[in-house]
């Protein structure tokens, strides 16, 4: 008996100082917090890790951040379950911001989309324009050429909204003439880092954006080297939102307002844009205020107005 | 090939040096399994044994419809449990959404089934004699279940740790109500999720084995206290 209680003192013993490192980060009351819904091509950067860190330290605001795919990371702004949305996917945006759920939409930083493949080209198409190549690419697939396959995430996403772009401005209809469409495309309906891995592992092209290829490429030997990277239609806008406080009065408005105030911030501005440089030899993202005038087309984004706490 | 070595030696030198996110993460992780393991334990075995113990009408259909839910999958859980906590669904104002409560709630729905259905298999393997005989002798309804209960409880036992290997492992749920928030709400299973989207997969390995290090000693000391009891009573 007595053995069988020392064996049941020392399991619980372990317990509790198990249990007493994972309570106290949760009872750390005295922090305000504000909850945001990202995507994962932005989280998996670590960015927000780093802003987490900094923002609470010098404002002394938790940020709780979630990210699941720029649809889950939408719906659950629109059901009121965060305070802040920070997604890259203009189309979604707007219909986000006329259906009345977001204010104060600024933006924060920009990148650019690459189209990546194998290193030997098998398509021939590095150096055209995106329109050019994601042609090709289909034309060689309809043919049945070996060796050419295309990943597409398949999960509306921003990265699957930049791509249906693409295929837009090059003249073709995307749910009639490509998806669907024969072997060479093939959807993952995963996230960007595991559709990566799938395009590496089968020798396929894939449009994603550049911080995660970047980050992948160094952490996990992927194979696939950038095959086109400059045209209009590979922008990659990230913006911040804050959940209109007419539909949920209940959200954390004013904290809101301070963080998109941070990130559009000369000191917010920099931390956006020296992160990843020292890790990755570039930075992942550009800041916004390197542009003269973010307001222009392609960007067609405020980055500069301060945002006044909103009303309900 | 290299991924699983490097995980095995990134797994040991985080338990080694005791990494205060990793440390966090795991203790995160038993305490929100844990909790709803106990707490699924104490709805679910009544409910067992109630089931057991009364001969009613459509008996057999309430224990096909139990052991179909063993098959539930954990996102459906989530989902169900984040439109319920949702700030637009009906307990929105509780602000349960992204807290290990939420986590806990969904791990007690999806584990619940397997506790009442192994419960109720538990107790159909003990001799049908005893049943009466309990019945006969105790004149309150809840004590004959108890009785019952006591004598199948390492079967019973058995049942309350595979539901909380199946909670502790679950991810699809835990991701869902919880959003894998940094210092809040990640766990061992979220976390290998994120750190395989991230391409670190060592990482992910590491964070495996941690999690079964962690279902072993569990296993292993609900063994030891079995065989404890069990050589006791023998003496």
């Amino acid at each position: 008996m007595k053995k069988l209680l020392s064996v049941f003192g020392v399991f619980l013993i372990l317990l509790a100082v198990i249990c007493a490192a994972g309570c106290v980060s949760e009872e750390q009351t005295e922090p305000t917090q504000l909850k945001i819904a990202t995507t994962t091509s932005l989280y998996d950067t670590g960015l927000l890790d780093a802003v987490q860190d900094y923002y609470l330290e010098k404002f002394n605001v938790d940020l709780l951040i979630t990210s699941q795919g720029t649809g889950k990371a939408i719906a659950s702004a629109m059901n009121g379950d965060v305070d802040v949305l920070l997604v890259h996917s203009p189309s979604q945006e707007e219909a986000f911001i006329a259906d009345g759920y977001g204010v104060n939409h600024r933006g924060i930083a920009y990148n650019y989309f690459v189209i990546v493949g194998p290193a030997d080209d098998p398509a021939g198409i590095a150096g055209m324009t995106p329109e050019e190549g994601v042609t090709r690419l289909k034309e060689l697939g309809d043919a049945g050429t070996e060796g050419i396959t295309f990943i597409s995430r398949g999960d509306n996403s921003g990265t699957h909204s930049a791509e249906k772009n693409i295929w837009k401005s090059a003249g073709f209809n995307y749910t009639a003439q490509i998806t669907g469409s024969g072997p060479w495309y093939k959807e993952t309906g995963a996230g960007m880092g595991d559709s990566l891995t799938t395009a590496g592992q089968l020798g396929a092209y894939i449009l994603t954006d550049e911080a995660t290829y970047l980050t992948y490429k160094k952490n996990n030997n992927l194979s696939l080297e950038v095959i086109i990277d400059e045209g209009t239609t590979l922008l990659n806008r990230y913006t911040v939102m804050t959940i209109d406080p007419a539909k949920y009065p209940n959200t954390n408005v004013k904290d809101a307002t301070a963080f998109t105030n941070w990130l559009i911030s000369e000191d917010g501005q920099n931390f956006i844009g020296s992160f990843g440089a020292e890790t990755y030899g570039k930075s992942l993202f550009t800041p916004m205020n390197t542009l003269v005038n973010s307001s222009l087309p392609p960007f067609n984004i405020d980055s500069t107005t301060p945002a006044v706490i909103p009303t309900a | 090939m290299g991924e699983i070595t490097d995980g095995f030696l990134e797994a040991i030198m985080l338990i080694v040096t005791m990494n205060p996110e990793i440390m966090e993460i795991a203790g995160r992780s038993l305490y929100v399994s844990i909790i709803a393991t106990f707490v699924a334990a104490l709805i679910a075995i009544p409910i067992g044994a109630l089931i057991y113990y009364y001969d009613f009408h459509g008996k057999r259909a309430v224990i096909n419809i139990v052991q179909t839910l063993y098959a539930l999958p954990t996102v459906i859980v989530g989902l169900l449990v984040y439109l319920l906590v949702s700030n637009s669904g009906p307990l929105g104002s509780l602000k349960l959404l992204y807290t290990t409560n939420a986590m806990i709630i969904a791990q007690v729905v999806l584990v619940s089934p397997l506790i009442v259905g192994l419960t109720i298999a538990a107790l159909s393997g003990l001799d049908k004699e005893m049943k009466y005989t309990t019945m006969a002798l105790n004149a309150r309804a809840y004590r004959a279940m108890m009785t019952l209960v006591r004598e199948a409880k390492y079967a019973v036992l058995s049942a309350v740790v595979l539901a909380f290997g199946r909670a502790i492992a679950e991810v699809g749920a835990v991701m869902m109500v919880g959003g894998n928030i940094r210092h809040f709400t990640r766990t061992l299973t979220t976390a290998i999720t994120l750190n395989t989207s991230m391409g670190e997969f060592a990482t992910s390995i590491a964070l495996g084995i941690i999690l079964l290090t962690i279902a072993l000693i569990v296993n292993f000391g609900v063994n030891i206290l079995q065989h404890h009891h069990g050589r006791m009573k023998d003496d």
